[in-house]
C-alpha cells in the first residue's frame, strides 16, 4: 500500500471553509445571547480620576456596565506565565479593567453588556471619563533613561528585567580581533493582523456551575488555566472551545482581560455574553510584535572567521507583561545568537522595558527573527569591511555537517543539520556567479541590483518540558493525542494542540491512516475543545507536528500493538509470527490467513473473543515529550532592483530552500513557506506600527498599517533538503516560522548590497521608498560615491 | 426606527427587521445566519465580507442593508447555486480550485477571495497573473502569501 506520508493530498479541513460552513467564534449564537463592548483609554498614560457609567446604564438595551472598581475584587489580575529566572523579573499587577491608572491607548476602562452589538457600542459613548494626563514614553531605550515617565510604582526606571547570555570570552575576543563592526538595529514594531479579530463568547450555567467559553485561541488548555486563574472558577468547571480560528501568528496565545470579563459577566447574569473586537480595537489591544532597539557588534579575523558577537538590546514590553512576553526576547532570542555558525564568544544583555504602548508578545518567529536579522545583517557588514564575499563568509563559519549534535556558545545543543547542503542547493538554483556578473554590468549602466543570501537555523518544536520548567515557562511543552478506533474501523484522533490554518487535520490523518493501512477519509482529527482533547499546550513555536504529531504517531502505534495481540489470539498464532502487510496482520508464511484492521477494530469493540487479560476497546493515549528542541534550517536568496531616484525596491527573485526534515504533506509545507516569506517581506518593506510621542497609535487601522497585498508581493520559489531530526519518531522539524525568520534579513541585505556602490551600509526597516531614498541622499551627502 | 426589508439572498426572498444604520454584512451574519461572510476590518480594506449584489462583487460592510433592498445578493453559501455545496459535492469551480491548489489556510479571508475572484472571471475569463493580483487589491490574506490563491484562480480560469 502506498504511503500517505510525503503525499501532497488535498486538505480535509477545506470543504467547510470554502463553502462558508465553518464556525468561527463570532459565528457562535446562543439563546439569550448578550453582546459586550469595552470602553478603552484614549490616553497612553494617565491617572484615572473618574469613570462615570450612570448614563450608560440607563441606555436602551443595556443590561449592565462594569468598571475596574466593580471587578477588582471579583476577578484576579491578568497573569504573566513566563517567569524567566535569573533576571530580576518584575511583573506588576495587570487589572482586567484599569482602576487608578491607564498605561496604553486601549487599556480597558469599562465593559458594557447589552441586548445587541449596536446597543453595547452606543452606550460606550455615554460613559464619562476623567483623566489626569501623564507623560508617555513609547521608545524602549528612552524609557530606561533618567527622568523618563514611570509606568509602575513597583518598577522604578521601567526595566522589567535584565537578562544576560554569555559563552566563551567576548571581552577577550573583541580586544584581540583585528576587525570589528558595529551597528544600531531597530526591530520595527509589528501588528500581527490575524484576519479574524479576537472574540470570546462565554456561557455559564448556574445550575451545573459550568462555564463554557468559545475563544479565538491557539492553545485552549492554556486559556482554560488562565481563565481559571482570572475568574477563580476551578479548572474542571471550565470548558474552553477554540472553534475555527482565523489565524493567530502568536496573537492568540496570550490570556487577555476580555475573555475573563465576558466569563465574569455570564457568571453574574446567567446568560451567554459575546465580545468581538473590531480591527481598530485589535490594533490597539491585541499584542504587538518585535520592538527592539539593539546595539550589536561583531568581531573577526581579516579572512572571514567570526570570533565574537556582542549585543545590548532594549526590548519593549508595552504597558504590562503579556503571557509569554519575558521569554520572547530572552530564551527565544538570546540563546539563538550563534545562528548556524560556530561563533565561539557571545555576550548579550537584554533589557525588558515597560513603555506606554500595547503589550508586546510572541509574533510569528518570536525572538528568532530578531536574532537572525541582527546576525545576518552584521555578517554582511563584516564581509563588506574585510572585502570578502558575504556567501564565503557564511560558508567559512557554518557548523560542519559532521559535528551534530552541536553545542553552541550560548549553551544549547542543535539536533541535526546540513547547512552547506541547503546553501549549495540554493546557490545552484540561483547561479550566484552569473548574478554577480550581471550586477557589475548593471552598475555600469546606472542600475542598482542587489542580492541577499541568508543562512539560518531556528529553535522550534518547543520542547522538552524539563527545559520549559528550567527557563520559567509556566507550563509543560509536551503534547498529547488520543487515538480512538470505532467498531466500524473508522478513527478519531483527539489532539492537545490547536491548528488554525496549518493543516494538521490532514497531516495527522495521514500519519494515522498510514499506521493502520486505512484510507485517510476514515480518520478525523479533533482539536480545540478541552472537554474532548487531552491536556496539551497548543500551536505555536513550530511545535505542532514535531511534538503533537509525534504523540499521534505513538498513540497509533500503541493501538496497533493491542490490535496485534488480538490478531494473534484470533489467528491462534504467536505475536512474533505475525507481520503487518497491506492493512492486515498475517501469519508469516501463510499470507491468506490474516485479520484486517477493520476486523480487529470490531472485535476489540464488541469483545466477544479477546485474548486473556486484554481489556475491551481499541484506543490509546500518548503524551509525547521530546528529548530536545528541533532546529530547522535553510538558505534564502533574494534579488532586488532598487530605483535610486524614487527609493522603490523591486523584488526580482525570491528563492527559499528550507529543511524541516521529512515532509508529511509537501503542498502544506510550501504553503507555510509562501505565507511566512511574504509576512517577513511585509516586515522588511512596509509594515510598522507607529506611535507618536504622546503614545497615540498612528497606524491604528488597516488604512494606515501596510499589510502586504497580492499586487505588491513576489512569487516564492521553494525547494528543500531533508535532514531528519533524531529527537522525535517522525524525524520532523517544523516549518511554520522559517519564512518570517529568514526573509527579513534576506531582503534588507539585498537592498544594502544594491546600494553598496553609493556608500549605503544600513537602512532601518521597513525599507519604504522614502527611507531608501533618504538613505541614498544621506550617503551621497556624507561623501559616498556618486 | 427599525424597518422590515426584503432581500433576495441566494435565490430566496429573506425578510429582516433592520435599523437604518445596519450594515449588510451584519444583517447577513446576525439576522440571516449566513456566517460565511466574514468581517475582518472596520475600514473596508480586508474584503473578507465580499458578496455579490446583482452579480458584482461588493464589500458588504460598505453597504447599508436598506440599500440592498430589492437587489439579488449572493453569498459564499449560495455561490455554487445548490445551497452551499460542501462535502466535496456541487462546488463552484473556484471553490474546487481553491481546494486543489491549497489556496487557503485559516480560511477566514477565503469566502471574500472567492467572491472577488468570481467577479473577476465573469468580467475577464482569462486574466493574466498581474491582472489577478491587481483584482485582489481589496482582499487581504495573512496566511498564504497569495501565491496559491493566484494559482487557484488561474486553475479555475483554465477549467472553465
Amino acid at each position: 500500500m502506498a504511503t500517505l506520508f510525503g503525499s501532497g493530498i488535498k486538505r480535509r479541513e477545506d470543504p467547510r471553509l470554502i463553502t462558508g460552513k465553518a464556525t468561527y467564534t463570532d459565528d457562535v449564537k446562543l439563546p439569550g445571547l448578550l453582546y459586550a463592548a469595552v470602553l478603552r483609554s484614549t490616553y497612553a498614560h494617565a491617572k484615572l480620576k473618574k469613570v462615570d457609567v450612570a448614563k450608560a446604564k440607563k441606555a436602551p438595551g443595556v443590561v449592565v456596565v462594569y468598571t475596574g472598581a466593580d471587578v477588582r475584587d471579583k476577578l484576579n489580575t491578568v497573569p504573566c506565565a513566563w517567569n524567566v529566572p535569573n533576571c530580576d523579573l518584575k511583573v506588576p499587577p495587570h487589572p482586567p479593567l484599569a482602576v487608578d491608572k491607564v498605561r496604553y491607548v486601549g487599556d480597558g476602562l469599562a465593559m458594557v453588556v447589552a441586548e445587541s452589538r449596536a446597543a453595547a457600542r452606543d452606550a460606550l459613548d455615554l460613559i464619562d471619563v476623567d483623566y489626569d494626563a501623564l507623560d508617555a514614553v513609547v521608545d524602549p531605550e528612552k524609557a530606561t533613561q533618567k527622568g523618563a515617565p514611570e509606568l509602575h510604582k513597583e518598577v522604578p526606571g521601567n526595566v522589567a528585567f535584565t537578562w544576560k547570555v554569555a559563552g566563551g570570552d567576548a571581552a577577550k575576543a573583541f580586544a584581540e580581533a583585528p576587525v570589528t563592526v558595529e551597528q544600531r538595529i531597530l526591530q520595527n514594531r509589528l501588528l500581527p493582523t490575524a484576519m479574524e479579530p479576537r472574540a470570546a463568547c462565554a456561557s455559564y450555567n448556574p445550575g451545573t456551575g459550568q462555564l463554557t467559553v468559545w475563544v479565538t485561541s491557539q492553545n485552549p488548555h492554556i486559556h482554560r488555566f488562565l481563565l481559571s486563574v482570572m475568574t477563580k472558577l476551578p479548572e474542571h468547571r471550565i470548558r474552553v472551545i477554540a472553534p475555527e480560528v482565523g489565524g493567530g501568528f502568536g496573537s492568540k496565545i496570550p490570556g487577555y482581560p476580555d475573555e475573563a470579563l465576558v466569563s465574569f459577566a455570564s457568571m453574574e447574569l446567567g446568560r451567554p455574553v459575546k465580545w468581538t473586537e473590531d480591527r481598530s480595537e485589535n490594533y490597539r489591544v491585541t499584542i504587538h510584535g518585535r520592538d527592539h532597539v539593539e546595539y550589536v557588534a561583531m568581531c573577526g579575523t581579516k579572512d572571514g572567521k567570526i570570533t565574537g558577537l556582542r549585543t545590548k538590546v532594549y526590548a519593549g514590553l508595552g504597558g504590562y507583561a503579556s503571557t509569554a512576553a519575558p521569554g520572547v526576547p530572552t530564551i527565544l532570542h538570546g540563546l539563538m545568537y550563534s545562528g548556524p555558525y560556530t561563533i565561539p564568544n557571545i555576550e548579550g544583555t537584554i533589557y525588558g522595558v515597560y513603555t506606554t504602548t500595547t503589550p508586546v508578545d510572541a509574533y510569528r518567529g518570536a525572538g528568532r527573527p530578531e536574532a537572525t536579522f541582527l546576525l545576518e545583517r552584521m555578517i554582511d557588514l563584516y564581509a563588506r569591511k574585510i572585502g570578502m564575499d558575504p556567501v564565503e563568509v557564511r560558508r567559512k563559519n557554518l557548523i560542519p555537517k559532521d559535528k551534530f549534535p552541536y553545542t553552541v556558545a550560548t549553551g544549547i545543543t542543535y539536533d541535526s543539520g546540513n547547512y552547506q547542503g541547503a546553501l549549495d542547493k540554493a546557490l545552484q538554483m540561483f547561479d550566484y556567479k552569473k548574478f554577480r556578473a550581471e550586477q557589475a554590468k548593471a552598475r555600469k549602466d546606472g542600475r542598482y541590483l542587489g542580492v541577499g543570501v541568508t543562512t539560518y537555523c531556528e529553535i522550534c518544536g518547543l520542547g522538552p518540558s524539563q527545559v520549559a520548567g528550567a527557563v520559567g515557562f509556566g507550563g509543560g511543552l509536551y503534547d498529547s493525542a488520543i487515538v480512538r478506533v470505532y467498531p466500524t474501523g473508522v478513527v478519531r484522533a483527539y489532539i492537545g494542540a490547536k491548528p488554525h490554518g496549518q493543516g494538521e487535520e490532514t497531516t495527522f490523518a495521514q500519519i494515522v491512516a498510514d499506521e493502520f493501512g486505512i484510507p485517510v477519509e476514515n480518520v478525523e482529527v479533533v482539536a480545540g475543545d478541552t472537554e474532548a482533547t487531552p491536556q496539551g499546550w497548543g500551536t505555536y513555536g513550530s511545535r505542532t507536528t514535531a511534538v503533537c504529531g509525534s504523540a499521534v504517531k505513538v498513540a497509533a502505534q500503541r493501538v496497533k500493538d493491542k490490535a496485534k495481540k488480538i490478531a494473534a489470539h484470533l489467528l491462534e498464532a504467536s505475536e512474533a509470527d505475525l507481520e503487518w502487510q497491506d492493512g492486515k496482520f498475517t501469519v508469516k508464511g501463510s499470507p491468506d490467513k490474516g485479520k484486517s484492521f477493520g476486523e480487529l477494530a470490531l472485535m476489540a469493540n464488541v469483545a466477544w473473543n479477546m485474548p486473556p487479560g486484554v481489556e475491551p476497546g481499541l484506543e490509546a493515549t500518548a503524551f509525547f515529550d521530546p528529548s530536545n528542541f528541533v532546529y530547522p534550517f535553510g538558505t534564502h536568496i533574494c534579488t532586488v532592483d532598487v530605483d535610486t531616484e524614487t527609493g522603490e525596491v523591486k523584488i526580482l527573485r525570491y528563492i527559499a530552500v528550507d529543511d524541516c526534515g521529512p515532509q508529511i504533506n509537501p503542498m502544506i509545507v510550501d504553503g507555510q513557506v509562501h505565507g511566512g516569506v511574504i509576512q517577513g517581506l511585509g516586515e522588511a518593506l512596509q509594515e510598522m506600527a507607529v506611535y507618536d510621542e504622546d503614545g497615540q497609535l498612528l497606524t491604528g487601522t488597516m488604512m494606515d498599517y501596510a499589510v502586504p497585498k497580492a499586487s505588491q508581493m513576489p512569487k516564492v520559489e521553494t525547494a528543500h533538503t531533508v535532514t531528519p531530526s533524531p529527537v522525535n519518531p517522525l524525524g520532523v522539524k517544523g516549518v511554520g516560522e522559517t519564512g518570517t525568520i529568514a526573509s527579513v534579513p534576506t531582503l534588507v541585505n539585498a537592498v544594502c548590497d544594491a546600494l553598496a556602490p553609493l556608500g549605503v551600509s544600513h537602512i532601518d526597516k521597513p525599507l519604504t521608498p522614502a527611507r531608501v531614498w533618504a538613505a541614498i541622499q544621506q550617503a551621497r551627502g556624507a561623501g559616498g560615491v556618486k | 426606527m427599525k424597518r422590515s426589508i426584503t432581500l433576495e439572498v441566494n435565490g430566496a426572498a429573506r425578510t429582516a427587521e433592520v435599523e437604518p444604520r445596519a450594515l449588510l454584512a451584519y444583517v447577513l451574519r446576525d439576522q440571516l445566519d449566513l456566517t460565511g461572510t466574514h468581517i475582518g476590518c472596520d475600514t473596508s480594506q480586508c474584503g473578507a465580507c465580499t458578496v455579490h449584489i446583482d452579480g458584482r462583487a461588493v464589500k458588504s460592510c460598505t453597504v447599508l442593508a436598506m440599500q440592498a433592498e430589492g437587489h439579488a445578493i449572493t453569498t459564499i453559501e449560495g455561490l455554487s447555486g445548490n445551497g452551499g455545496g460542501g462535502g466535496g459535492g456541487g462546488l463552484h469551480p473556484l471553490q474546487q480550485a481553491f481546494w486543489e491548489k491549497h489556496g487557503l489556510q485559516c480560511g477566514f479571508c477565503t469566502p471574500g477571495m472567492i467572491m472577488t475572484a468570481a467577479d473577476l472571471l465573469a468580467a475577464k475569463p482569462k486574466p493574466t497573473e498581474a491582472e489577478i493580483r491587481h483584482a485582489l487589491e481589496g482582499n487581504l490574506c495573512r496566511c498564504t502569501g497569495y501565491q496559491n490563491i493566484v494559482a487557484a484562480i488561474q486553475a479555475a480560469a483554465g477549467a472553465r
